[in-house]
C-alpha cells in the first residue's frame, strides 16, 4: 500500500506513464513515437503525427472515449494461446475467509498466505480490507483485483459520508461492490465477504466475481471455502457469544490452513460491533518457525579489509525547486 | 471429465468403433463414502443416492458390500462398474473358498487386488470409474485402505471418497482419536455426513452405517438426518435490504 502512495505521489509522471499505457492499447507500436519533450505545451512534436503530447497533457485527465475495460485485445490473446502461448499467471491469494453473525455483531477471519502458482508470494499478507469504520471486506481471488475493488469502494463510501452526513450502511457497499463487478462480467476475479454493522443492525454478505450476491448467517470464501464451511455447519449456532464466536472463526480458518494448500501462515481476525470494531492482526500464528539456529550466521574464513570508504549519499543530492511546489 | 487421448489419425470412424470399448465418462454415479477405524473394527458410512447426470435417479443403493468373512468394500463413482468389481471380488471369494484350507481373505489382500485391478484397467485407458474404500477386521488388526481409479491407493485411519475429501476429511483431522467408540464413531459420521447432505448436491438424507469387527459384518438399516433450517438469517434475509437477496 505504501509503494502505492510513492508512485501516485508523483502525479504528472503517472499521468504521463498512463497515457503511454493507453496509447499501447490504441495504436500499434510501430507507429508510437516518442516526443522529445512532451511537457513543452507551446510547440507539439511534429514526429508524432498520432499523438499530440502537448495538447494531451494540458487537457487534463482524459480517458479514453470508450470507458469501462478494453476487450481490443482478447481476438489477438485468443489467437496467441491457440498458437502456443502461455498466460501469465496473477497472483492469487489462493484463500480462507470466512465471516459469521454473532449476537452482537460481526466476525470475519482470513488466512494470511498469497500464492504465485505454487510459490508463496507472502507469507503473511492482509486480507481483511477496511471499507468504513463499521464495515470490513475480505477479499479472495486475485489479490490486486481485491485490493483495488474495495480501495475504490471504500473511497466512494467515504464521498458519500461525506454528502450524507450519515454512516455507512452495509448494503451500500454491497451495490458498489455489486454494480462494479457486474460491468466487467467477471474479469475482475474478486470474491469477497463483506461484514459490518450498521443503524439497521449486523449484516453479513458474500459477493461472487460476476456480481452475485448472498445474504448469509455464516459464510466462506476461496479455495479453503469448503474446508472452513465443513466446521460451520457442524458447529455453528445462533446466539454465539464473542468468545466462542472468535473461537469458531479461528477453527474455520485453521481448518482451511491445514487442509487446503492454496491457504496457510497465519490467522487474522476482525470483530466489529455496533460503535466499535477490533482488528486483531495475527490474532493465531499456528505455523510457528520451529528450528531457527539459536548461533546465528558466522563466516569461516575472516574476510581482510583492505580499505574502509564511506560516502554519505544525502550530500550529494541537490534539491532545486523548480516551477510550482508540488500539489499533493 | 473426458478421458479421451487425441489420436490424430483422421480416421473417425475408426476411433468412435475404439472409444466405445473404453470407458470415457461415468453415467450412474454414487457420491461420497466416509469411513473410520473405532476401538472394534472399522465403521463406514455412505449414502443411497445413485445420479444419472444432473438428475437423482435411484433412490435405493446399496453402494457397502460385505466381502468374504473380514471385509467391507464402500464404492463412490460408476455404479456398473461396482457391480463388475463385486463380480471380480465374488470370483476371488468363491476361488478362496474352493481351497478349503480354513484360511480366508483378510482386507489386505483383497485391498492389494483391487488395487491391480484397478491399476491395469487405468494402464489401458479403460478405467473402472470408482473410488474404493476397503476395511476390515482379520486377527485383532483392523484395516482401512482406498483406491482410486487410477490405481493410487493407501491406507489410513479415516478415509473419504469425492466430496467428502474436502468436506468430511477436515473434521475427521481435527476429531478423530484412536479407541473412539461405537456411539462416538457413528456420532462422527454422523456429523461428516450431515455437512455432505447440506453441502453436496448429489446427496441424499438416506444413509447406511456399516460396521466390521472381528464377529463380522453388520449393515444398519436406511435412516436419515435431522436437519436445521431456523436460522434467523434464513426466514428474512433482506431485513436489511428490500429488493436484494
Amino acid at each position: 500500500m505504501d509503494l502505492l502512495k510513492v508512485n501516485w505521489g508523483r502525479r504528472k509522471h503517472s499521468l504521463f506513464y498512463y497515457l503511454f499505457l493507453a496509447s499501447k492499447q490504441l495504436f500499434p507500436l510501430d507507429l508510437y513515437l516518442f516526443s522529445p519533450n512532451p511537457f513543452r505545451f507551446d510547440q507539439p512534436s511534429s514526429s508524432s503525427r498520432l499523438f499530440d503530447f502537448g495538447r494531451m497533457s494540458q487537457a487534463g485527465v482524459d480517458v479514453p472515449a470508450k470507458g469501462g475495460f478494453s476487450f481490443d485485445l482478447c481476438k489477438r490473446n485468443d489467437m496467441l494461446i491457440q498458437k502456443g502461448l502461455k498466460a501469465p499467471s496473477f497472483l492469487k491469494t489462493g484463500t480462507t475467509i470466512v465471516g459469521l453473525i454473532f449476537k452482537d455483531g460481526v466476525i470475519l477471519g482470513a488466512d494470511t498466505r498469497a500464492t504465485e502458482g505454487p510459490i508463496v508470494a507472502d507469507k503473511n499478507c492482509e486480507k481483511i480490507h477496511y471499507m468504513a469504520p463499521n464495515i470490513y471486506c475480505c477479499g479472495a481471488g486475485t489479490a490486486a483485483d481485491t485490493e483495488a475493488v474495495t480501495d475504490m469502494v471504500s473511497s466512494q463510501l467515504r464521498l458519500h459520508r461525506y454528502q450524507t452526513g450519515r454512516d455507512s450502511r452495509v448494503i451500500t457497499a454491497l451495490t458498489l461492490l455489486k454494480k462494479h463487478l457486474f460491468s466487467y462480467q467477471g474479469h475482475v476475479s474478486a470474491a469477497l465477504v463483506l461484514g459490518g454493522v450498521d443503524i439497521t443492525g449486523p449484516h453479513l454478505h458474500t459477493i461472487y466475481p460476476h456480481g452475485s450476491t448472498d445474504t448469509l448467517p455464516f459464510a466462506t470464501m476461496g479455495s479453503g471455502s469448503l474446508a472452513a464451511m465443513s466446521v460451520f455447519e457442524a458447529k455453528y449456532k445462533e446466539g454465539l457469544t464473542r468468545d466462542e464466536g472468535i473461537k469458531l472463526v479461528a477453527e474455520a480458518i485453521c481448518s482451511g490452513i491445514f487442509n487446503d494448500l492454496g491457504s496457510g501462515s497465519n490467522v487474522d481476525i476482525c470483530v466489529i460491533t455496533k460503535g466499535h470494531k477490533e482488528y486483531l492482526r495475527n490474532y493465531m500464528e499456528p505455523n510457528p518457525r520451529t528450528y531457527v539456529s539459536s548461533k546465528g550466521y558466522s563466516f569461516t574464513k575472516k574476510t581482510e579489509v583492505l580499505r574502509t570508504k564511506i560516502t554519505p549519499l544525502m550530500e550529494r543530492v541537490e534539491i532545486t525547486e523548480v516551477g510550482e511546489a508540488m500539489e499533493e | 471429465m473426458t478421458f479421451t487421448i487425441p489420436i490424430d489419425n483422421g480416421d473417425a470412424l475408426k476411433n468412435a468403433e475404439t472409444d466405445s470399448q473404453r470407458t470415457l465418462y461415468p453415467y450412474v454415479t454414487g457420491t461420497s463414502i466416509v469411513a473410520i477405524k473405532y476401538k472394534d473394527g472399522v465403521l463406514m458410512a455412505s449414502d443411497m443416492g445413485g445420479s444419472y447426470g444432473s438428475t437423482l435417479r435411484y433412490k435405493n443403493i446399496e453402494r457397502v458390500k460385505a466381502i468374504g468373512k473380514h471385509s467391507l468394500l464402500g464404492a463412490s463413482g460408476e455404479i456398473s462398474d461396482f457391480q463388475e468389481i463385486l463380480r471380480y471380488l465374488d470370483e476371488l471369494v468363491l476361488n478362496d473358498n474352493m481351497w478349503d484350507d480354513g484360511n480366508s481373505l483378510g482386507p489386505k489382500e483383497v485391498h492389494n487386488y483391487l488395487t491391480r485391478v484397478m491399476y491395469n484397467r487405468r494402464n489401458k485407458f479403460n478405467p473402472l470409474w470408482n473410488t474404493l474404500v476397503l476395511g476390515g477386521v482379520k486377527n485383532g488388526q483392523s484395516y482401512l485402505g482406498m483406491v482410486s481409479m487410477i490405481g493410487v491407493s493407501f491406507e489410513d485411519n479415516h478415509v473419504a471418497t469425492g466430496f467428502g475429501n474436502h468436506l468430511a476429511r477436515p473434521i475427521l483431522r481435527d476429531e478423530w482419536h484412536a479407541d473412539l467408540s461405537f456411539e462416538d464413531g457413528v456420532k462422527l459420521l454422523e456429523k461428516c455426513m450431515r455437512v455432505l447432505l447440506y453441502r453436496d448436491r448429489s446427496a441424499i438424507n438416506k444413509l447406511q452405517i456399516a460396521k466390521i469387527t472381528e464377529e463380522g459384518v453388520t449393515v444398519s438399516q436406511p435412516y436419515s438426518l435431522k436437519t436445521f433450517w431456523e436460522f434467523q438469517a434464513f426466514h428474512n434475509p433482506t431485513a436489511g435490504a428490500q429488493g436484494s437477496w
